[in-house]
């Protein structure tokens, strides 16, 4: 013990400002990205799952749907949505677990930028998403898929992704503040689910009446038909502003409802 | 560093704190201070208020009335400035498991805006002296208790902050690592680190803290150093062993304020003149026929003082506690 100092007073920067800021959030963003690569289970959920999903849907609704080729073009801009729901859920657990464990009351009392342990739960989420969408494509296009992009529809595909996951992610941040872990795990069933009552598998004119109301109105029919119109090289319609008004719509209300929960909510 | 000295240089001060969750009151009016270098123990059972006070103290919650200094700096006005001057250890290990305990110190650091070259030397230093330098490649996961509890103060230095909030330190501990975690304490305050700790155990608080806080149902009943916590309740005792249960009770019916305890096989008599009563108790067994065994002096414990401050005993042991965990995690 006496060969170090543990005397108080160790020099530090009191300056605290964007710098401070950007350097807290890149740090959480590590700490994030370590927990996703060292789990079994998150490495699974993160990049495993969504592969297989868009093998089920491809590979044996495919076959069974349509055999001309074409239900891969139509499932696939689905699947990748449905995929990155599924990915941005992954954040409510990680988020529960922070509270549970304390961790979330130890970086409160740090003289840190607020908020920055969720920021870094929110990048790390869109940089994994991102990645998870490599594998994915690449099992789409083995298979048959050919979306007919050009580099304008690829960029706005993947700001609209950027833009999904940001949505998602502060979501399931909001649900992992206020759940238990347990329940936060079962957010993604949401995500899971919530993509078949919409027109991302099969068009809703061929559900029954009283369903098609319900899946015509969700988001995630805006979003997936905008995502199936900017990979398939089509000018989204009116969509495109329903799918944004839907995704602006949540990111703005989970955002300002995890900051205000992350504030108030303290572990006794 | 005498009394004295800790007592003008207040570095901890609390006054008035009250904290209510709709008609339930958790604090009514606590008032402390604790002084430069100095450990302080906020000892008191479940439910007294000890961990909503820390975390007043440490910005996560605001007090419904009250004021809060921390080194020249309030608390409750200015919590970002505050942050500068303390750290938290609270009552689970919060430590990454699936980060080594490097990572998690470096990461710390970083979080505390140390510089490359500080942070580095801080690192190793840290694992050094909490002896975790083997252990400091590995994750987390694969730590024991006492080495989480370890990693957890270690962060909670890496800035080096004037004052430390613990928050029951030692529950879940074995002995062994109890003794090291508090022989770290003590030296920590012994260089000039200000200590704010909250326990369950008598033990704990006796041999830790310089002062000790008694607190109940929200309120410090009683605060003063073990000694002079002790003289306010009542003075020594007598005791007395008998060789048979029988010989017990024949003693205790000879002094009206005897304590007989049958599992020990003795006798407790409340003394002010030690010798005179020594004598006169050893007449009157002579007389009745029964031999006294062995004869001892026994001060108040911290226990008599929490018995009679509050009403009820408090938790002596650790063995007690593990259950009470397992309730708590169900």
């Amino acid at each position: 013990m006496t060969a170090i100092e543990l005397a108080p007073g160790i020099p530090r920067s009191h300056q605290q400002g964007f710098g401070t800021a950007v350097a807290d959030i890149a740090t959480m963003t590590g700490r994030e990205v370590r927990r996703t690569l060292r789990g079994v289970d998150s490495l699974i959920t993160a990049f495993v799952i969504p592969v297989c999903i868009m093998l089920v849907f491809v590979v044996i609704f495919g076959g069974a749907i349509e055999s001309d080729g074409n239900y891969v073009n139509y499932v696939v801009p689905g699947t990748l949505v449905l995929c990155l729901g599924f990915g941005s859920a992954a954040t409510a657990i990680a988020v529960a677990q922070d509270v549970t464990s304390g961790t979330v009351n130890r970086f409160k009392t740090l003289p840190v930028f607020g908020p920055s342990v969720l920021y870094g739960h929110v990048v790390a989420s869109v940089v994994r998403n991102l990645v998870a969408c490599i594998p994915v494509l690449a099992v789409a296009l083995l298979l048959g898929y050919r979306p007919a992009a050009e580099f304008g529809g690829w960029v706005g595909a993947i700001a609209f992704a950027v833009l999904m996951i940001l949505a998602f992610t502060w979501l399931s941040a909001l649900g992992g503040l206020l759940l238990s872990v347990d329940a936060a795990s079962s957010i993604n069933f949401v995500f899971l689910f919530l993509p078949y009552l919409s027109s991302g598998f099969v068009p809703t004119d061929t559900m029954p009446v009283w369903l098609r109301g319900f899946a015509d109105h969700q988001p995630y029919t805006p979003i997936i038909e905008t995502m199936r119109d900017l990979l398939s090289g089509t000018a989204p319609g009116n969509t495109l502003w329903v799918a944004l008004a839907w995704m602006v719509g949540i990111l703005l209300v989970s955002y300002v409802g995890a900051t205000i929960v992350f504030a108030r909510r303290v572990k006794e | 560093m005498t009394a004295k000295n800790r007592l003008q240089d207040r570095t901890i001060e609390v006054m008035g704190l009250r904290k209510t969750y709709g008609k339930h009151v958790v604090l009514d009016s606590v008032d402390f201070s604790v002084g430069r270098g100095e450990i302080y123990a906020l000892l008191g059972p479940n439910g007294a208020g000890k961990t909503t006070t820390i975390n007043i103290l440490s910005t996560l919650i605001k007090p419904d009335a009250g004021t809060v200094s921390i080194g020249g700096v309030d608390v409750l006005s200015r919590p970002q400035e505050a942050r500068r001057m303390f750290a938290l250890t609270g009552q689970y290990a919060s430590v990454d498991e699936f980060q080594t305990g490097a990572e998690n110190l470096a990461m710390m650091a970083r979080l505390s805006h140390l510089g490359t070259r500080a942070r580095r030397t801080r690192v190793r230093d840290l694992l050094e002296a909490f002896d975790l330098r083997d252990a400091a490649s590995k994750r987390v996961a694969d730590y024991s208790g006492g080495m989480r509890r370890r990693l957890d103060l270690a962060i909670s230095l890496i800035a080096a902050p004037p004052v430390l909030f613990l928050d029951e330190p030692t529950t879940g501990l074995d002995p062994r690592s109890r003794a090291g975690l508090w022989s770290l304490v003590a030296e920590l305050a012994a260089n000039g680190t200000t200590i704010l700790l909250t326990t369950q155990y008598l033990e704990e608080a006796e041999r830790l803290a310089h002062r000790v806080g008694v607190i109940d149902g929200g309120t410090i009943v009683a605060s003063g150093t073990p000694a002079e916590l002790k003289a306010q309740v009542s003075g020594d005792h007598l005791v007395f062993s008998f060789a048979t249960v029988d010989d017990v009770q024949r003693a205790a019916a000879l002094r009206p304020n005897a304590e007989s305890d049958l599992d020990e096989l003795a006798v407790r008599v409340p003394t002010e003149h030690a010798v005179a009563d020594i004598r006169s108790f050893l007449a009157d067994t002579a007389d009745h026929g029964v031999a006294v065994t062995d004869i001892a002096i026994a001060g108040p414990s911290l226990d008599d003082v929490f018995l009679t401050l509050t009403g009820h005993e408090a938790r002596t042991g650790h063995e007690t506690s593990d259950t009470d965990d397992k309730e708590k995690a169900a």
